[in-house]
């Protein structure tokens, strides 16, 4: 463009946009808003995680299956939705926009996308969210799926929806491969719930057992627990197949940044307990605590000679000891 | 046999606050021949290390409730990242700072006052309560009163003052706490654009079609219209939508004026308009002389009434006057004590 004609474009630019930038406070008018807004408030000890399900471009029958069963399984704070979204793309750099724009609405931390294509058939990611943004994903491909329908068990087993479950992980290459440890974790974030202080004992019924087959395969079953009477107070576990089992086989995985974790890792400073110095426990005194005293060394500490305000003659009589009484000036006496 | 006795003087890791168990020394030396076989040995597997949590967790000192027995967890061992940042703490407030320096203590105040003058107990807040402006019925003067200023007017104005303070100090407050990143949760800082002229206009805000636009308006201060200016990819080339000049039809058809006739008067009207400040408006004149006279009028059987003047404040502007008494007329607050009737 011609000069002029540049600077009249910034000009008009220049008129649209100098406008007085004042910052409003928004509060919410009613207390129910208010409510909601402070649920989704960052908390210094956090409460359960909510997931969302995601369809991709193109579902297998499987896939479909496998995602509402996962939903099922965690009806009281997932959250499904049912649409084809084309723009997902979890491992490229442009592609996670979505998502994290879907989990700042919903406010979901956990993201399952399930996605079928020839490359990649039957395709879960599991995405974990750190401020709605990424923070890390793993993906991996279901085989061998056997749904919730196909098993026949007494309905008395069946586990109630939201109760806490136990979790057994087998095999050393949980321990052994990142891939496989970061599996683990991401597993137990899903379905872990609620971290919870009491515990009803009687609300145990569910246990995901996920063995380690291969270096790469992991068998990943949903069971339910019968508890039955032994000789002690512990009563003797049984298992029972009630829910989806099948076979994760894990395809890609991205562990989240150095910094990023260090931050997500955080516990509030006010959560660390100090211990308290000096002080032990006695079974018979009590409670005992220690004081350290400074040596006081009582021959060295020097008297108050007052010699300083003196003249040098007298100073040094001073300083002999005389004990002859001679007129001195009258010095403030010390109370 | 050897095996299991081995396996069993391994450690499971467990985890009692997420209820977990792992078992690391556990492989398969070789893949199972069947899927059946493979599914019993993980069920094997899976029931010794739930086993092996159950114990640790009814080993826990439980309480007795309706429900069954209560266990108090321990927390748990495996860290999981959060899914928030940490909430900052937010500084303290103004008023938390001076009241830390001196000491004040804060304590919580009752909602019903026993009120002196009825005996009663009222609240201390809302409808009916204790202390409220409009319940005085006598304020006494005092030597240090300037003569001619309302003391309810002012006891309602300092009122005003001490209410903007403290919304003043509010904002303040959580202008702070913005800074550091602490606002309260259900507090959200919204930038508004609010233009720079005095009015409160509301902000218009540039349409997709005006800053389409722009490049077209730019152009005009080229001398060739902008026809030879580069054009980025998918800029649009400027739309000129109206005839560049209007010519009038060359014959006349039937039912048209002289457009001629149109065109030059518009023309010449257009001419006297600009010199038009010797040009006198007869109508407008003719309205304003009316209304004055009127308010004449008005004024000269007002002036012989003695009460309203001498209960008026001694203004030598007549207009500032009035407004002064249309303005202690509109109020509402124990006006028949004032001795003000309008």
């Amino acid at each position: 463009m011609e000069f002029w004609g540049l600077v009249y474009l910034y000009y008009i630019l220049y008129v649209f946009s100098v406008q007085l930038i004042m910052l409003q406070i928004r509060t919410p008018k009613t207390g129910r808003a208010k409510r909601e807004v402070e649920k989704r408030a960052p908390k210094i000890v956090e409460t359960g995680k909510k997931t969302l399900i995601l369809h991709g471009t193109k579902t297998s029958q499987v896939l479909n299956t496998v995602l509402t069963e996962i939903y099922h399984l965690k009806k009281d704070n997932a959250v499904k939705y049912t649409r084809r979204n084309d723009n997902i793309r979890p491992f490229e750099s442009g592609g996670e926009t979505s998502m994290e724009f879907y989990s700042l609405k919903t406010d979901c931390s956990l993201i399952v996308f399930g996605s079928h294509s020839k490359k990649r058939p039957d395709n879960l990611v599991i995405a974990r969210t750190y401020d709605h943004h990424i923070y890390d994903l793993v993906e991996v491909g279901i085989e061998n799926f056997k749904s919730m329908v196909s098993f026949s068990y007494d309905k008395k087993l069946a586990p109630q929806i939201g109760s806490k479950p136990f979790f057994a992980f087998i095999g050393e290459g949980f321990e052994n491969l990142e891939e496989l440890k970061h599996l683990k974790e991401v597993l137990l974030d899903l379905f872990r719930g609620e971290v919870v202080t009491n515990l009803n004992l009687a609300g145990l019924d569910r246990v995901y057992v996920c063995t380690a087959v291969s270096s790469n395969r992991v068998f990943f079953t949903h069971c339910g627990l019968r508890l039955k009477k032994s000789g002690s107070v512990v009563p003797r576990m049984e298992l029972v197949e009630v829910g989806p089992s099948m076979d994760l086989v894990v395809r890609r995985h991205r562990l989240p940044e150095d910094g990023l974790k260090k931050e997500a890792m955080k516990i509030a400073p006010e959560l660390t307990k100090k211990k308290e110095k000096n002080v032990s426990k006695d079974p018979i005194e009590g409670k005992i605590g220690k004081i350290y005293m400074p040596d006081q060394q009582v021959g060295i500490v020097p008297l108050p000679n007052k010699a300083k305000g003196v003249k040098r003659e007298r100073r040094e009589a001073k300083m002999k000891g005389d004990t002859k009484k001679h007129e001195v000036k009258k010095q403030k006496l010390e109370a | 046999m050897g095996e299991v006795e081995e396996e069993q003087k391994q450690h499971y890791q467990i985890d009692l606050g997420n209820l977990f168990a792992f078992n690391p020394h556990h492989n398969f030396p070789s893949v199972p021949p069947s899927r059946e076989e493979l599914v019993k040995e993980c069920l094997e597997q899976g029931t010794k290390l739930v086993q092996a949590v159950a114990d640790a967790l009814f080993s826990l000192p439980s309480v007795e409730d309706r429900d069954g027995p209560l266990v108090k967890l321990p927390a748990p061992t495996i860290r999981l990242p959060r899914e928030k940042p940490l909430p900052k703490p937010r500084p303290p407030t103004k008023w938390e700072v001076f009241a830390k320096k001196k000491g004040i203590q804060n304590h919580k105040k009752d909602k019903l006052v026993f009120d002196e003058q009825t005996g009663t107990w009222k609240r201390r807040h809302g409808f009916d309560r204790v202390n409220d402006d409009k319940d005085i019925p006598i304020i006494e003067a005092k030597m240090t009163d300037e003569p001619g200023v309302d003391p309810f007017a002012k006891r309602r104005s300092e009122k005003k003052q001490r209410v903007e303070k403290q919304e003043r100090h509010r904002l303040h407050n959580l202008k702070e706490a913005a800074k550091v990143g602490a606002l309260p949760s259900h507090v959200q800082l919204a930038a508004t654009a609010i233009p720079i002229t005095g009015t409160q206009a509301a902000p218009r805000k540039v349409s997709k079609e005006e800053l389409q636009n722009v490049a077209g308006m730019a152009a005009t201060a080229t001398a060739s219209g902008g026809k030879f200016d580069k054009k980025l990819p998918g800029e649009k080339p400027q739309k000129h939508e109206k005839k560049y000049r209007k010519f009038l039809p060359v014959v006349e058809g039937s039912g048209m004026g002289s457009l001629e006739r149109q065109q030059t008067d518009k023309v010449l009207s257009k001419l006297m308009s600009k010199n038009s400040h010797e040009i006198l408006n007869v109508e407008k004149a003719v309205n304003m002389y009316n209304v004055k006279r009127e308010k004449k009028r008005r004024n000269q059987p007002g002036k012989s009434s003695s009460t309203s003047s001498k209960l008026k404040p001694k203004n030598p502007h007549n207009k500032t006057s009035k407004k002064g008494s249309s303005f202690k007329g509109k109020s509402k607050k124990g006006s028949s004590f004032k001795g003000k009737s309008k």
